[in-house]
Order: C-alpha cells, then sequence, then structure tokens
C-alpha cells in the first residue's frame, strides 16, 4: 500500500493587500511567513480578516496587492486549481452524491494518477483517518466526526505543499473537537504538513499551534508561540482575546532594573517593567491569577458581585474601586457568597504590563 | 484548446460552404460542385477566384494565431496577439455581414465611400458560424490568458458565447425592430412619419369612454392589469389552502393547477366557447329555462378575461406556492409569541414577506396576458388587442411592417415598463428568509374570517376548471357541437389516421405533418434550453465578472420580451442576410430557446443557491478546474432544476403560439398554429380532438423525461451545510 507523503512548503505574505469594490478593505498589509513543516493559526474575532487569508492562500481569493509565495514560486496570479493546496472547509464540502472513496479519490483523478494509484492512495488516506472500510458510504449516512474525518483524507492524499483548514472543528460538539483537534496535529507532526488553520477559539489556537497570528481589523496585532502570546501579550486587544484578561488600571512607582513596582490603591505587586516607564499603565490579570481571599488583609478591598458554580470551580464578578473584574477560583467546597467582602491580590507569576497603553 | 479552435477556424473558413445552403441538415452540397461551385464554396475558394474579396481579411487573423502556438500562455505576446486576432476576425466578420447584403452595400454612406459595390452576398452558413465561433473563442483565450475571470478559460468562454448568442437573438433582432418602426414606405428611415403612426388612434384611441371603441393599446393594457391582479389573488388563494389549511385533497389540487401548463393556452378559449358562444351548454341551457335571447357576450373583453384567468392563474400559483411555503415559520411562531394573533401575524409579517412572489405573480400574469395571442384571437371579437393587432398587420392583406414594429414597440414597452416598475417597488429589501438553517416549526392556518372566503373561491374555481376540462375532452368526441351531440371518434380519426399502404405504414392523418415537426422542434429545443439556461445560472451565481449586473439585466430581459415581439423582430431581422433563416425549422428552435431560456435561469439559480459554495471550492482546491467542477460536482447535484427546465421548454414549445404563428412556414407547421387554423375555418371538432391529444402526449412526456433524469441520490442535505 502507498503511504502518504508530504512535500511540505513554506507560506509567505508580501504586503498583501484584498479590497472588495473599492472602499472595503479585508486584509490590510500583511506580512507573514509560515515555515515549511509548522502548524500556524490565524485566530481573530469575526470579520478581522482571518478567513479572507487563508482564501487568498488557496488561491480562492485574489490578492489586490502584494505578492504570495508557497515554497519559492510566485503563486499570487495563480487559481486555485493550479496551486498545490487543498482545503478543509468548515462545513467540509462533501460532495453529496459520491460516495466517501469517490469523495477521497476526486482529487487524485485530477492529478494524472492511473486508477490502480488512485485507489491505493485513496485507501491509504482513509485508514490514516481511521476510516477504514467506510468507501462506500454517502457522505449522509456519517456521523459529523466521520465527515470530519472524510474531508481531511480528501485533502491529505494530494499531498499539498499546504493543507488548510477553516475553522474545522467549530461544527462538532465540544467533547468530539477536543479529540479531533488532536488527531490532526498528530497528522501534522507525524507527516511533517504545513498547515495553515483559521479559528476564533482561543483555547483550540494554544492547543494546537506551533505559532499563533492574532488578528484584528484586517491587520495582525501578534504572531507568536502560544507561549509568548499568553505569557507577553503585545497589546490589551490581544491580552482579552487570548484567555480572558482583567485589564487593571495601576501606577507604576519604582522602576529596578527590568522590574518595576506598580501600585493599586495600597495594594503594589513586582513584575517584569518590559521596558514601560514610571506613571500610569494597565495591567492585564488572568481570571485564574487572582487570589481572593475573605475580610481584610493585604490586597484591595472588593465585594463579590456574583458567584457561580460551573462544576470543576467558581466563577466570580469582583467590584472593588477600580472597576469589575472577573476571577476564578478552584476552591467548590466553600464558594463565597454575593454580597461577601473580600480582599483581592495577584498571584506572584502571571500578571503582566500592557506595553503602549498610557491610560 | 487553442489548436481545437484554430483548426475549426481554418475548417470553417477553407472546407465547409460560406454561405447558406438551402437545407441546414442536409449534405447535397457535397456532390453538388462543392468545393468551387460559388453557391457551396468555402470563403477560401471564393477569395481564391476573385470573388467575394471582402472576406480575405480574415485569413491574416487566423494565420496570426499560428505564430504564437508555441509560446508559454503566460507570454504576454500569446494573450495579445489572440485578442487581436480573435477580435478583428469577429468585428471584420460581423461588419461585413451587416454592411454587404443583397443589394450591394446594406447602407448609403458606405456606397458614398467607397462606391457603389456591384457584387452581393446571401445569409452565412456552416463555414461563417463555426470560424465565426472559432474567432470569438480565440478571443476568449487571449482574454484568458490576459487575465480575464483569474485566467480561467472556461468561464471565459461561457460569458463571451452567452453575452453573444443573447445578443444575436435577442437584442439584435429588438433592434432591427426598433429600426423597422422607424422605416418609411419608400426603404428610407423618418422620426417624423413615426409620431403620426406612434399616436394611431387606432392604437390610443379613448371612444370606449363614450360608448365606442377604445384603441387596442388601452385595451391591452386594462386587460392585463386585470388579469395580473386575479390571477395573482387566485394564485394566492390556492397556495394558501395548500400550505395554511386542513384541506385533505390537496394533491388533487395540486393536480388541478398544473394542468392548465400543459394545455395550449388558446384551447381554453375553445372550451369558453363551447360553454358560453350562441351555441354553447351554458347559452342554450339559460335561453331554454330562463327565455333570455342568446347573446354574443362572451365574444370581447369577458371571453379573452375568462380564458386567460383559467390559463394563467396556475403560473402564479407556481410561483407564489414557492414563496408561501419559503416564509420561515419561524418568523410566523415568532410573531404568534409576540402576541400577535393569527390575523394580525398574517398581515403584518406573511403577507409582507410574500411581496416579492405577488410582484413576480403579477409580472408574469401582466406578461402572458399582453403576450397572449391564441385567446384574443379565438375570443376577441370587436375587442382589439395588441398581439392581435401584430398578428393582423403582418399576416394580413395590409402588410405593414412598420405599423407591426410599432405596435410591437408599445407592447415592448408596456412589458419593460412593469418589469421596471416591479424592481422598484420590491427595491433593495431583502427578503430572504429561507436562511439553509433547519427550520422546524409548521405554518399557522390561516385565520378564520380569511379562511371562508379563500375556500370558496378556491372550490368554484376548481370546479369551474373541471367542467372547462370536462367540455374539452366531451368536445372532442361529439359529431357537431350543440347541433348534432351524437359520440363519435371521427376527428381523432381524420386528425390522426394511420394506414397500411403499399409502401408500408402510412400516416395518413391530417394532424401528422404538424404533430411531427412539433415533437422533434421540441425535443431539440428542450435540451439546449436548459444548457443555456443553466450555464447562464453558473455565471451568474457562482462567478464574479466585470459587468455581471449588466449581463444579469441583459439574460432576464428576454423574460419581459412578449413571444409576439419576439415573433416580428425575428421575421424583420432574420429574413435577410447575413442571417438568413425565416421559414426553416432553426428559427423555431432558436425563437423557443430564447423565449424559454429565463425559466432555465431562474430554476438553476434558484437551486443553485441552495448549493453550498464551498462545494465548488473545495473541488477547485482539489485541483479540478472550473469545467470539471461543473460537470462533476454542480451539474449532478442539479437534476431537479435540469429536469424543471427541460420539462417546462419541451412543454412551452409544444404548446406555445405567440412567437410560433409568425415563423412557421408551410414545410415547418407547428401542432398550435395547425390547430388556430383549424379553428378560423370553425372546424372546432377537429381543434379540440387534437388539443386533448396534444395534452395526453405531454403527459406521457413529462413522465418519460421524471424517469430520463431520474432522481439524485444524495439523501438528507446535512446540517452542517451551510458555511459561512
Amino acid at each position: 500500500m502507498k503511504a502518504i507523503h508530504t512535500k511540505a512548503a513554506s507560506v509567505r505574505f508580501e504586503n498583501v493587500s484584498k479590497i472588495y469594490g473599492t472602499r472595503v478593505v479585508a486584509v490590510d498589509n500583511i506580512n507573514l511567513e509560515v515555515a515549511a513543516g509548522s502548524l500556524v493559526t490565524l485566530l481573530g474575532p469575526s470579520g478581522c480578516g482571518k478567513t479572507t487569508t487563508l482564501r487568498m492562500i488557496a488561491g480562492l481569493e485574489m490578492a489586490s496587492k502584494g505578492r504570495i509565495l508557497i515554497g519559492d514560486k510566485d503563486v499570487t496570479k495563480l487559481p486555485a486549481t493550479d496551486r498545490d493546496v487543498s482545503m478543509v472547509f468548515q462545513s467540509y464540502a462533501l460532495f453529496p452524491h459520491m460516495t466517501v472513496m469517490e469523495n477521497v479519490s476526486y482529487g487524485l483523478k485530477f492529478s494524472g494518477f492511473n486508477k490502480e494509484e488512485t485507489r491505493e492512495k485513496a485507501a491509504a488516506g482513509l485508514a490514516l483517518v481511521g476510516l477504514k472500510g467506510f468507501d462506500g458510504r454517502l457522505p449522509s449516512e456519517l456521523s459529523g466526526g466521520q465527515q470530519q474525518r472524510v474531508a481531511v483524507a480528501r485533502a491529505l492524499v494530494l499531498e499539498p505543499q499546504v493543507l488548510l483548514f477553516d475553522e474545522p472543528l467549530s461544527n462538532l460538539d465540544a467533547k468530539l473537537r477536543r479529540q479531533v483537534r488532536e488527531e490532526i496535529r498528530e497528522i501534522q507532526q507525524n507527516l511533517g504538513l504545513t498547515v495553515v488553520y483559521v479559528t476564533h477559539d482561543q483555547e483550540e489556537a494554544l492547543a494546537v499551534s506551533d505559532e499563533i497570528v492574532v488578528m484584528r481589523n484586517a491587520a495582525i496585532a501578534q504572531k507568536g508561540t502560544p507561549r509568548q502570546l499568553y505569557e507577553e501579550p503585545a497589546d490589551a486587544f490581544v491580552a482579552d482575546f487570548i484567555g480572558e484578561a482583567n485589564l487593571i488600571p495601576v501606577e507604576i512607582t519604582a522602576l529596578d532594573g527590568d522590574t518595576a513596582t506598580v501600585r493599586i490603591a495600597d495594594y503594589t505587586h513586582r513584575l517584569p517593567s518590559r521596558g514601560l516607564p514610571k506613571g500610569p499603565a494597565k495591567l492585564a490579570v488572568r481570571p485564574s491569577r487572582m487570589r481572593l481571599v475573605a475580610g481584610k488583609g493585604e490586597g484591595v478591598a472588593a465585594v463579590i458581585d456574583k458567584a457561580t458554580y460551573v462544576g470543576s470551580r467558581m466563577e466570580y464578578v469582583v467590584t472593588a474601586a477600580f472597576g469589575t473584574v472577573f476571577a476564578v477560583l478552584d476552591d467548590v467546597v466553600t464558594p463565597f457568597r454575593k454580597g461577601d467582602e473580600v480582599t483581592i491580590s495577584f498571584a506572584a507569576s502571571g500578571p503582566v504590563l500592557i506595553p503602549g497603553q498610557t491610560s | 484548446m487553442l489548436i481545437f479552435w484554430i483548426i475549426a477556424g481554418w475548417v470553417g473558413f477553407a472546407l465547409l460552404p460560406w454561405y447558406g445552403v438551402d437545407d441546414f441538415y442536409s449534405f447535397g452540397w457535397l456532390a453538388d460542385g462543392w468545393p468551387l461551385d460559388k453557391d457551396y464554396a468555402p470563403a477560401a475558394a471564393l477569395v481564391a477566384q476573385g470573388q467575394k474579396l471582402w472576406l480575405a481579411p480574415m485569413a491574416l487573423a487566423l494565420i496570426a494565431p499560428l505564430l504564437v502556438l508555441r509560446r508559454p500562455k503566460s507570454d504576454p505576446v500569446f494573450a495579445r496577439v489572440l485578442i487581436a486576432a480573435g477580435a478583428f476576425g469577429f468585428a471584420w466578420l460581423v461588419a461585413q455581414g451587416l454592411g454587404i447584403g443583397l443589394r450591394g452595400f446594406n447602407a448609403g454612406w458606405l456606397d458614398a465611400l467607397f462606391g457603389p459595390l456591384d457584387d452581393r452576398q446571401f445569409g452565412m452558413g456552416y463555414g461563417a458560424l463555426v470560424t465565426a465561433t472559432a474567432f470569438l473563442f480565440l478571443l476568449t483565450q487571449g482574454l484568458a490568458a490576459h487575465g480575464a475571470v483569474n485566467g480561467d478559460v472556461f468561464v471565459t468562454s461561457a460569458i463571451a458565447g452567452v453575452v453573444a448568442v443573447v445578443g444575436i437573438f435577442v437584442f439584435f433582432p429588438i433592434a432591427k425592430m426598433l429600426l423597422a418602426a422607424f422605416a418609411t414606405d419608400d426603404g428610407g428611415y423618418s422620426v417624423a412619419g413615426f409620431f403620426p403612426k406612434l399616436f394611431d388612434p387606432r392604437i390610443w384611441g379613448l371612444g370606449c369612454l363614450s360608448g365606442g371603441q377604445c384603441g387596442a393599446a388601452w385595451n391591452s393594457l386594462f386587460l392585463a392589469i386585470l388579469v395580473g391582479v386575479l390571477t395573482t389573488l387566485l394564485g394566492l388563494a390556492f397556495a394558501l389552502v395548500l400550505t395554511r389549511s386542513g384541506f385533505r385533497y390537496k394533491r388533487l389540487l395540486r393536480a388541478l393547477t398544473v394542468l392548465p401548463i400543459i394545455t395550449p393556452p388558446f384551447v381554453i378559449g375553445l372550451a369558453i366557447i363551447l360553454l358560453f358562444g350562441l351555441s354553447g351548454t351554458v347559452t342554450t341551457g339559460i335561453a331554454a329555462t330562463l327565455g333570455i335571447e342568446p347573446s354574443r357576450w362572451i365574444y370581447g373583453l369577458w371571453g379573452v378575461l375568462i380564458a386567460q384567468l383559467l390559463a394563467f392563474t396556475p403560473i402564479a400559483f407556481l410561483v407564489l406556492i414557492g414563496v408561501v411555503e419559503g416564509v420561515s415559520p419561524s418568523m410566523e411562531e415568532a410573531a404568534q409569541t409576540l402576541r400577535a394573533n393569527r390575523w394580525q401575524t398574517f398581515r403584518t409579517v406573511s403577507l409582507p414577506l410574500m411581496r416579492p412572489g405577488l410582484a413576480n405573480a403579477f409580472l408574469l400574469g401582466f406578461i402572458e396576458s399582453m403576450a397572449d395571442f391564441g385567446n384574443p384571437l379565438v375570443l376577441g371579437g370587436n375587442f382589439d388587442v395588441l398581439s392581435t393587432e401584430i398578428f393582423f398587420a403582418i399576416v394580413g392583406a395590409q402588410y405593414d411592417q412598420s405599423r407591426a414594429a410599432i405596435l410591437a414597440v408599445v407592447l415592448l414597452a408596456f412589458t419593460l415598463g412593469a418589469f421596471y416598475l416591479q424592481r422598484f417597488w420590491l427595491g433593495r429589501k431583502s427578503y430572504t428568509t429561507v436562511t439553509g438553517k433547519g427550520d422546524s416549526g409548521v405554518h399557522p392556518r390561516m385565520p378564520s374570517g380569511l379562511a371562508i372566503p379563500v375556500y370558496v373561491v378556491v372550490t368554484l374555481w376548481s370546479a369551474f376548471t373541471l367542467v372547462v376540462y370536462g367540455m374539452i375532452l366531451y368536445g372532442s368526441v361529439v359529431q357537431l357541437w350543440g347541433v348534432d351531440n351524437t359520440i363519435t371518434l371521427k376527428h381523432y380519426i381524420t386528425a390522426f389516421r394511420v394506414s397500411w399502404g403499399e409502401s408500408g405504414l402510412r400516416w395518413t392523418g391530417s394532424a401528422w405533418d404538424s404533430f411531427w415537426t412539433t415533437m422533434m422542434i421540441a425535443t431539440i429545443a428542450a435540451p439546449l434550453t436548459a444548457a443555456v439556461g443553466l450555464i447562464t445560472a453558473y455565471l451568474l451565481t457562482r462567478q464574479k465578472f466585470a459587468g455581471k449586473r449588466a449581463f444579469e439585466f441583459g439574460t432576464m430581459l428576454s423574460f419581459a420580451i412578449p413571444g409576439t415581439v419576439i415573433g416580428v423582430a425575428y421575421i424583420l431581422a432574420f429574413n435577410v442576410p447575413p442571417i438568413e433563416i425565416t421559414g426553416t425549422g432553426l428559427i423555431l428552435v432558436i425563437s423557443f430557446i430564447f423565449r424559454n431560456m429565463p425559466v432555465g435561469v431562474r430554476a438553476g439559480i434558484a437551486s443553485m443557491s441552495q448549493l453550498d459554495k464551498s462545494l465548488d471550492e473545495s473541488s477547485l482546491t482539489l485541483g479540478a478546474n472550473s469545467w470539471q467542477t461543473f460537470r462533476a460536482v454542480i451539474l449532478p447535484l442539479l437534476r431537479p432544476a435540469i429536469l424543471a427546465a427541460l420539462v417546462y421548454s419541451f412543454v412551452r414549445a409544444m404548446t406555445a403560439i405567440s412567437a410560433v404563428i409568425f415563423l412557421v412556414s408551410a414545410r415547418y407547421d407547428m401542432s398550435t398554429s395547425y390547430i388556430i387554423g383549424r379553428v378560423e375555418n370553425n372546424d372546432y371538432g377537429l381543434a379540440i380532438a387534437y388539443s386533448t391529444a396534444l395534452i395526453f402526449v405531454m403527459l406521457a412526456a413529462v413522465g418519460l423525461l421524471q424517469l430520463l433524469v431520474g432522481r439524485t441520490q444524495i439523501g438528507r442535505r446535512t446540517s452542517h451545510g451551510e458555511g459561512h
């Protein structure tokens, strides 16, 4: 049996823009480099241009300005048919009138393989996604997860230079989502594929990516490894979009090398300064990095506004003099109640100053 | 592909007869002096013999592509040479065709410029057709290589192909007709002569307000508005009963409303005469019981109105049923949970959401009534309408082309006006309620205040329709209506007799000739109509290209052009070179394709917009090109639309009369025009028998097509089908 190989290539965007009509700018002057063999996620809220970016790689949309390279080849003007790229669609886009086998063989037929090779490759692809023996089924006879795998197999068997995923998990239920995303990551790493992956789910992005590109308003807000984005967000938007940060106004009172001392009301906290000067700044604190203690203590006095039990943990909305924050605590045995007076403090590591914020 | 079109171009230029041969389908010319005889010679042979030298420059346009054959597609020279060669060749071919006709140059200024030409040419034939096609597709290959539509040859060629055929067979004849409206008797053109003819009191007179006769234009307009409004209301009533009531025999009702679609429209007129005419059943019945003198009241507005209502209500119904079903039940359920009662829900939510359907139904009724030719001819009496006036201007003793053209312009102005008003009224609001997401609600019942009158109307109308069809069936088997009511099959025998002669089976019935012609033309036209319609729909729903809105408008326009107008325009445009096809079967086929194409387009658009676009896109990213995608993914999923387009165009080709009556010839007579001829001779028995036979043939054909095309096996569309 023939195995599925890879011809993974890099993807490069050079000053690429996409403008619809004369005014609507969907993608604004993007530069991007996806290394061969890596999985890069485009992450952002809806309408940020991430899907348009993906479709420009596929050749389903043509760039209005700039150059797109796959490997060393300039593909800016090439239509989808002539690019060595395949895509897994959000809706899977399985051809409803073809069997699973016909769907998976579809692209091979147009790639110059003979019948024998086509069948072997398609069978290998189906085996790879764990769907041996489903050849004769119609897509409508498969579950959502199985349909998704067929879509992946159909794209994989072409051994594309780049494999694209457009929100592939959004039509699966929560439990299946985790399993399928692990499978995708495993196949990608085993075969060494170049994958560009679009999602609006930050947890999914953190879980599967080598690198994440956060997009906002048609431009790139930040790129980096999952850890970089989570721990050193470039701005408030990224901090909030990845992991729901509380943005708290603070005063930098002292600088000692790379360490800053910040003050909120009477509470002080030491953390990396990230090159910020003294004066007002914004501090991003993840809900799980908030500490709440009953009564008065070292920290900021606050009152519990809402307390929600979600099984594995407690979620609180807490109001202090500087505003409202969101906190998550693991203690579900002796929870606070609405109206309890508490003191807020931060975990030693985790809180991070947001650069570029003056107020 | 490039090589193919270059070879095609050369075959057309150097091998096939350039000018039209007598019969498009016969190949007698092969043995009859070809390739040197000047009637059958290809263009190259003519030029070589020093004749028709104006054809020579096209050779240059055929040589040029040979020079770039070895260049890569991405070379700008490749694209430029092909564009230049294709555009020049096509333009030159069109220009010489239009410029030089039967009497030398066609226009005075050409004589003035080049001096008089003492040569002439006839209509174009195979050679010109093939060469023109080759030029067109050389041009599109060049444009695609230049980057048009992302360099997609199939899409570029499809667009150019549709634009070319619609241009030649819709816009060119209409333009010719507009020109003819300005023609004077001595062959010139004059604006001064146009206006008195346009404002002729026979067209615009308002005598009926003071007890006399109104002009044909007012009559047509008044009738069309009445028919449009009433068919819309009746169609809505039927649609409401089917979707929003507990009525039990919905299938029966549905069958009943579809029946008139497979009926030639004037057959209803005949049945009305059998009922209400001087010796009609109802008339004589009333005369006998009440002692009222039988009158000819049915001949006029009332008769035409009733016949058209019977004939066109089903069309309104078919438009409205889709819209009424399409109103998302969850919208109505939402209104009800917001404390609207059933009547308020209907008035404030359901009815406004049906607005586009109502507008469409009205427009269709209006246009059909304007274009209807058979019923006014049979029942009109002294009630003159535009369509019949046009007919008499062309075929009557007066033979006045410019009058026919002017009447056709008035008719066209009315329908285009209605088309424009409809678009204006609908405005830019979006009425889309079908989201493709699962919608499990059910439509609420009609409020009872509405239900009772709707039931009454539907019941009465259904009963009336049944009586009318009963009359048709009965009328076909009586000896002589109203005089001798003995049952007989003689009309069928006269029409469809088959006898065994010395040479075997002989079709001796009087109807066979026109019957076989009709079957042949309808069978050829139906698949072509479906193909043109679906390709157009594909371009409109799936492709982005410059000028798409104009393209859409152009292809939909023929929908607003009444058949009568098409008929006149075709006569005026196609009985002289460069395209000389009047009196052939070809002109009938072509008229059907472009008359019925909008329906194919609509059916295609409707089903294609239900196919998620990601299906095409995934096929493209899997390496198929757009033609392969169209063939392997879209076409198989469009089977229902293909079936609809095939059935519709087949049925229309068999029942149409308004354009056909102008285009038939002794050799190619169609059933409908033959029947009308029998009616004019008062031979009602034969006419009705023939019509009844046609209805059964169409039923059989529809069933057969359903079997042939089959059902697409796609099972349930997944709930994930909707992309973002």
